[in-house]
């Protein structure tokens, strides 16, 4: 009876996560916190911008957050967790020196160098930020590989804006050009105000054919931002849109985060708007 | 490998032999209906049921058991987490051909990569020994129209055929092979034999009508020509969101995973557990939006999974017709009916439309 004996003990569980300390963490808001880890195991990671990681808390349970730094192999890498669940709530009591339990990289991701000589068009709204902040850092630490580059950022509040320090270097850099709005300023507030569209109007009409945009923001934001990219002439292969989904076990098999036939863990959660279209309940 | 042939009266042997081996699970009576058991004593053999019409939950509960353990932790310290990752040797008796195709579905489902090892380990530690129908036991069934009314190609090990007083017994793997070899009660299955499987094959065929008006190789172009159907709407008016439908369908698998601590509140395990498309929260992500927050979405996904979606990923059937859904549904929405209503749901041009008034007129 070969077929029925005792697996030996070696099958490697999906579900098992490494160990990750907490090396720098703050409090951006009340809600969104920073943190980088860096793995116990001294392997490091390597991914590409748009991909997740499971983060998991023995006792309360796992999460996936987006990866906010820049691709590639790394010894490190940064999240910005907003506390909206119990394991959200747990990851925001930790500080510099806990370890975490981490699964991935996850997801599709993007690789930049298909972008390469191509203008950039990013579009982050509120949270959305964390994941394009990926894409972004990716394309400027790789600044001579592509043409104009474009930030685009809404936030509902000053008191909302995330990576501060980052927003200050996008705004002094002379090769990006970088516009922000609040939904509602405050008394401090001189910028923009309005929703995020009402940027499209600030900015010079794009080449629209050399255009990628990135559009990644919360689920109402996409109608109203991926019509004024197609309203600017871009291609619909070229607006990529990150969605959000449950993504439960990141392994294509629990079922929570599928869009029809389509798995977001697996096949997602970077979609061109051309695939997007066909999925119907997309966005 | 050729037919076997075994007695009737050497079934509880076989049982017997079968228990010595392995962990055995075989249909049993359960009230006024069937259900697969362990069969652990002696007295157990004797309810052993060869004869069940359906079973209340198909056998997927032993290789996707309702609640598994994923990993234990001594405490929230990450490098305390083991995957504990195991299979008793097992035979499932008993299986009816749309269960063996609901396994293979499953099969090729959770062995997609990336696999998951807690399933594969379990099923390749099972064998299976299916065993004939003779026709429709309800008026739900419709395992004519998707072609489940024989084994699949591969992926069970003994199938058996009830002739009154033996059961003949096809062999579909070198394991079921060793099997009966091993149990030695079995016979080469001889002219006479296969005479009386050709004869019950026949009768078999005139029980098993098709029941949906269309091919099923139709059916995912038909469900998607559906999809923006007011059928879903009016089907999801009965539908209470229960998920009693897939608790009990054969080919869904998918679960919720979550932690439970143990007493002294620190250490503890992560499990998954059966979860429902149908339900409210499924779709949920953190921030509370929900992205098949209305019934009729829910439905429509299940609908699609079970006529479309799951074949187009695995090239099995998402739906073997065994018409357990519809039969436990509380609501009575039967998926047969469903899939009978969109028959005539294939798009029709303005200009096709125009063409066909024109001509009535």
């Amino acid at each position: 009876m070969s077929q029925a004996t005792q697996q030996p003990a070696e099958a490697v569980s999906p579900y098992l996560p490494r160990a990750a300390k907490i090396v720098e963490a703050k409090d951006f808001t009340e809600q969104e916190k920073y943190f980088r880890f860096e793995f116990e195991d001294g392997q490091g990671i390597e991914y590409l911008p748009g991909q997740f990681m499971e983060v998991s808390v023995f006792g309360i349970g796992e999460a996936p957050i987006s990866i906010c730094s820049s691709g590639g192999k790394r010894d490190d890498l940064e999240m910005c967790i907003r506390s909206a669940g119990d394991v959200t709530n747990a990851l925001h009591e930790l500080n510099v020196g806990d370890t975490v339990g981490l699964r991935g990289p996850m997801g599709n991701g993007l690789d930049m160098d298909a972008m390469e000589g191509m203008d950039l068009l990013f579009v982050a709204g509120g949270l959305g930020l964390a994941p394009c902040r990926s894409f972004i850092l990716t394309a400027l630490e790789n600044r001579e590989k592509f043409g104009r580059v474009t930030i685009l950022y809404g936030s509902r509040t000053p008191k909302d804006l995330l990576y501060a320090y980052d927003l200050d270097a996008w705004r002094d850099r002379d090769d990006c050009e970088f516009l922000v709005t609040v939904d509602r300023g405050d008394d401090d507030w001189t910028g923009n105000t309005g929703v995020i569209t009402t940027l499209f109007r600030k900015i010079d009409r794009p080449d629209a054919a050399n255009t990628a945009a990135f559009i990644i923001g919360p689920p109402v934001m996409f109608k109203f931002t991926v019509l004024e990219a197609l309203a600017m002439g871009l291609r619909k292969n070229n607006i990529y849109c990150s969605l959000e989904r449950r993504m439960k076990c990141g392994l294509g098999k629990c079922g929570h985060c599928q869009i029809r036939n389509v798995y977001v863990c697996q096949d997602g959660p970077i979609f061109s708007y051309a695939e997007v279209m066909r999925l119907r309940e997309g966005i | 490998m050729l037919p076997q042939i075994l007695p009737k009266d050497k079934l509880a042997d076989f049982a017997r032999f079968l228990m010595g081996e392995y962990r055995l699970a075989a249909p049993v009576a359960k009230g006024h209906q069937f259900a697969f058991e362990f069969i652990e004593t002696p007295e157990d053999v004797g309810r052993i049921r060869m004869d069940y019409d359906i079973t209340i939950l198909p056998p997927k509960k032993f290789l996707h058991p309702m609640y598994e353990e994923l990993l234990r932790f001594g405490g929230r310290d990450p490098a305390t987490g083991e995957a504990p990752i195991q299979a008793e040797p097992t035979v499932i008796l008993g299986a009816h051909p749309y269960d063996l195709h609901a396994i293979a579905t499953t099969d090729a489902a959770m062995r997609a990569e990336p696999a998951d090892p807690y399933y594969a380990t379990k099923r390749d530690a099972t064998l299976l020994i299916g065993i004939n129908i003779r026709g429709y036991v309800n008026d739900e069934q419709f395992m004519a129209d998707m072609r489940t009314t024989e084994p699949p190609e591969g992926g069970w090990d003994l199938f058996m055929t009830d002739l009154g007083d033996r059961y003949y017994v096809e062999v579909g793997s070198d394991a079921g092979s060793k099997l009966h070899q091993a149990a030695g009660m079995f016979t080469q299955a001889a002219g006479d034999d296969h005479k009386a499987k050709q004869a019950f094959d026949n009768e078999k065929a005139s029980n098993l009508p098709k029941r949906l008006p269309y091919d099923t190789r139709y059916l995912p172009e038909l469900m998607s020509e559906s999809y923006d159907s007011l059928l879903w709407d009016a089907v999801a008016r009965r539908c209470f969101s229960c998920g009693t439908c897939t608790n009990v369908c054969p080919t869904c698998y998918c679960f919720d995973v979550q932690d439970k601590l143990n007493l002294d509140a620190a250490s503890g395990v992560r499990r998954r557990q059966w979860d429902s498309c149908q339900l409210h929260t499924f779709a949920e992500v953190a921030g509370g939006e929900n992205f098949r927050e209305h019934r009729s979405s829910r439905l429509r996904h299940r609908m699609f999974r079970k006529g479309k979606f799951i074949y187009e990923q695995t090239g099995k059937p998402g739906c073997v017709g065994c018409g357990r859904c519809s039969v436990h549904c509380v609501a009575d929405i039967s998926i047969l009916e469903a899939y009978q209503q969109i028959a005539d749901e294939a798009a029709v041009s303005a200009m096709e439309i125009a063409a066909a008034r024109e001509e009535s007129q």
